[in-house]
């Protein structure tokens, strides 16, 4: 590739945008760390500063109360493993679910091609809170699927499918579906058929085929397509409110009680803070594997 | 062979068919006259009751006109902003930072919104103590947290159109001395338009949705409809939430299907001057 000519005016259009994500993505993560060390008080804001002066010298009081409290109540650790499980159980759905879909948009007819990738896409265009709200009417327990089993004769009472790890499974599923189906669609459509061709020339069964040719090329977009699942799914907060059980809640759930109905700032702070450290791995791998399919392709 | 695509094509149908029963179900009980959502009153069905309940809800009324303004101004900044960033990230190589920068537009897509909006929250609380500014939550600050996340998508929809383009017409307008502001005006932009619309529907279309984050930075009096629409369905399923689904969907869909429509016969009309200007050659 030839090197651009230097532009006056570069520092601009890089640093404008730089700038603005610095001062509202970068820096808020630094306050939210910085509370997450501070005690909580009633005042408002309802947390104390981390330095204090005296005498004109500056006191440093850093408190891991909130910490403490988050790694001795079972109650934390609980919601913090529930919401792993749920996030990988429903990346696993959306995978086997996705990964067919995806393989039948990018092998089916050129014509096809761009209204399926329309209907994949256009559910993601309409409000989320909306389509999470439909499922309530559907599952609920005079609702559409235990009217049809009903009617059906199959069961003889309603069964309780709202509010259970089920319904809570239906709702991740529904809504982070084309965030795997579109990885993998953008993988997929790259492959070269002759490819497969030659594997079938040598003898290769289609499973087989499929399973030692098309499976490993398409490692990357399965990997961009979960990683683009379990990352939001972890700190998921309108399905799970909706849908999900009441005994239980995930962590996205709990950050919000503690802010906004116990007004707790450090400790919700330090939940925020403990679930990017969950999330960091799974965000810079994200990165690489983004960069790979977006720049990688050129050389 | 054929069996594989049989099992994989049955998988698509009965995928979209779980992707759009649900927004079917909405539209089709929007139309019901019972209250009990799920009941199916076919003696005074279809009726357009709920649309009449939506439409003189006051509350719902406002929430849409604030969620209409903050979705036109944050989809117009961040599309100015991701623009910008995508153009450095995809035309300008390797400079300092450009890791940072690349981390800074694609954690937000998909940093938990949780996280999100407490922290933007906890921004604007701590600029209101140092500098007087913002005064209390509103319109300003979800139009601003609004911006932060929008601007990443956009970045992402303008950095990968770029990256489909080589630059030699760029570089050809540089070769015959054309300043790079003019090269960005009349050859970059032109080129991804397309792009640069998508974008900004796409971030209109975030912030108009947007749940999560707005319920952080907004303060009291000013609900965004996202905001309402939750407040309603958490008491319980109400039918004219349906109504309101029901008119959503229809612009976004007429909305989609033109966009498509046109932008095929734009690559069709494209692919046709291509054709005329080869065949003129020879």
């Amino acid at each position: 590739m030839r090197k651009t000519r230097r532009l006056p005016g570069r520092q601009l259009v890089a640093g404008i945008p730089a700038l603005w994500l610095a001062v509202f993505f970068l820096i808020p993560f630094l306050i939210v760390l910085k509370i997450s060390f501070s005690e909580a008080r009633l005042a408002i804001p309802p947390y104390a500063p981390l330095i204090t002066w005296l005498h004109g010298l500056p006191l440093p009081r850093i408190h891991l109360s909130s910490y403490g409290y988050l790694f001795t109540d079972p109650l934390y650790l609980r919601s913090y493993l529930y919401s792993i499980m749920v996030a990988a159980v429903s990346t696993v759905f959306c995978l086997l679910i996705g990964y067919p879909m995806a393989y039948a948009i990018a092998r089916g007819g050129e014509e096809w091609r761009s209204f399926l990738l329309m209907l994949i896409v256009l559910p993601f265009w309409t409000s989320f809170l909306l389509r999470v709200y439909a499922w309530i009417g559907l599952l609920q327990n005079d609702g559409l699927i235990n009217n049809v089993l009903l009617g059906l004769g199959l069961i003889h009472h309603p069964v309780t499918l709202l509010q259970t790890d089920f319904s809570l499974y239906i709702g991740i599923v529904y809504s982070y579906l084309p965030f795997m189906i579109l990885p993998l669609y953008a993988n997929l459509e790259k492959h070269d058929p002759a490819l497969l061709e030659a594997a079938a020339d040598l003898g290769a069964r289609p499973l087989a085929a499929f399973l030692r040719v098309t499976l490993p090329q398409s490692l990357p977009g399965i990997a961009a397509g979960s990683l683009l699942v379990f990352i939001p799914a972890v700190g998921e907060y309108v399905i799970p409110t909706l849908l999900g059980r009441t005994d239980q809640i995930m962590i996205g759930r709990m950050l919000s009680d503690e802010f906004f109905d116990n007004r707790d700032w450090p400790v919700a702070s330090g939940v925020a803070i403990l679930i990017l450290l969950l999330l960091v791995v799974p965000i810079v791998l994200l990165q690489r594997v983004e960069r790979q399919e977006l720049e990688g392709g050129e050389t | 062979m054929r069996r594989r695509g049989l099992f994989s094509r049955t998988a698509l149908v009965l995928g979209l068919v779980f992707l759009y029963v649900p927004i079917l179900s909405m539209i089709v009980y929007s139309f019901n006259n019972s209250r009990l959502v799920t009941v199916w009153d076919a003696a005074h069905s279809p009726t357009l009751k709920w649309y009449g309940v939506l439409f003189s809800d006051g509350e719902v009324i406002d929430a849409a006109w604030l969620s209409l303004r903050v979705a036109i101004c944050a989809a117009t900044v961040s599309t100015i902003l991701g623009t910008l960033a995508g153009t450095a990230l995809a035309r300008f190589g390797a400079f300092r930072g450009r890791s940072l920068l690349v981390g800074m537009t694609t954690a937000p897509i998909v940093m938990p919104e949780v996280i999100s909006g407490l922290s933007l929250l906890l921004l604007f609380v701590a600029l209101e103590q140092a500098i007087g500014w913002p005064r209390g939550m509103g319109a300003i600050t979800i139009t601003l947290a609004h911006i932060s996340f929008c601007m990443a998508y956009v970045t992402v929809v303008i950095q990968s159109r770029l990256a489909g383009f080589d630059e030699s017409l760029e570089e050809a307008a540089q070769d015959l001395g054309a300043r790079p502001a003019k090269v960005f005006w009349r050859i970059t932009l032109p080129l991804i338009l397309p792009a640069v619309l998508a974008g900004w529907l796409l971030a209109f279309t975030l912030s108009w949705d947007d749940l999560v984050i707005s319920q952080f930075v907004a303060g009291p009096g000013s609900s965004t409809l996202p905001m309402v629409i939750f407040s309603k369905v958490r008491l319980g399923v109400s039918p004219d939430v349906n109504a309101l689904a029901t008119l959503m969907v229809s612009v976004v869909a007429s909305g989609v299907v033109v966009a498509t429509l046109w932008m095929r016969h734009r690559q069709r009309r494209r692919e046709r001057d291509v054709q005329l200007a080869a065949a003129a050659n020879l």
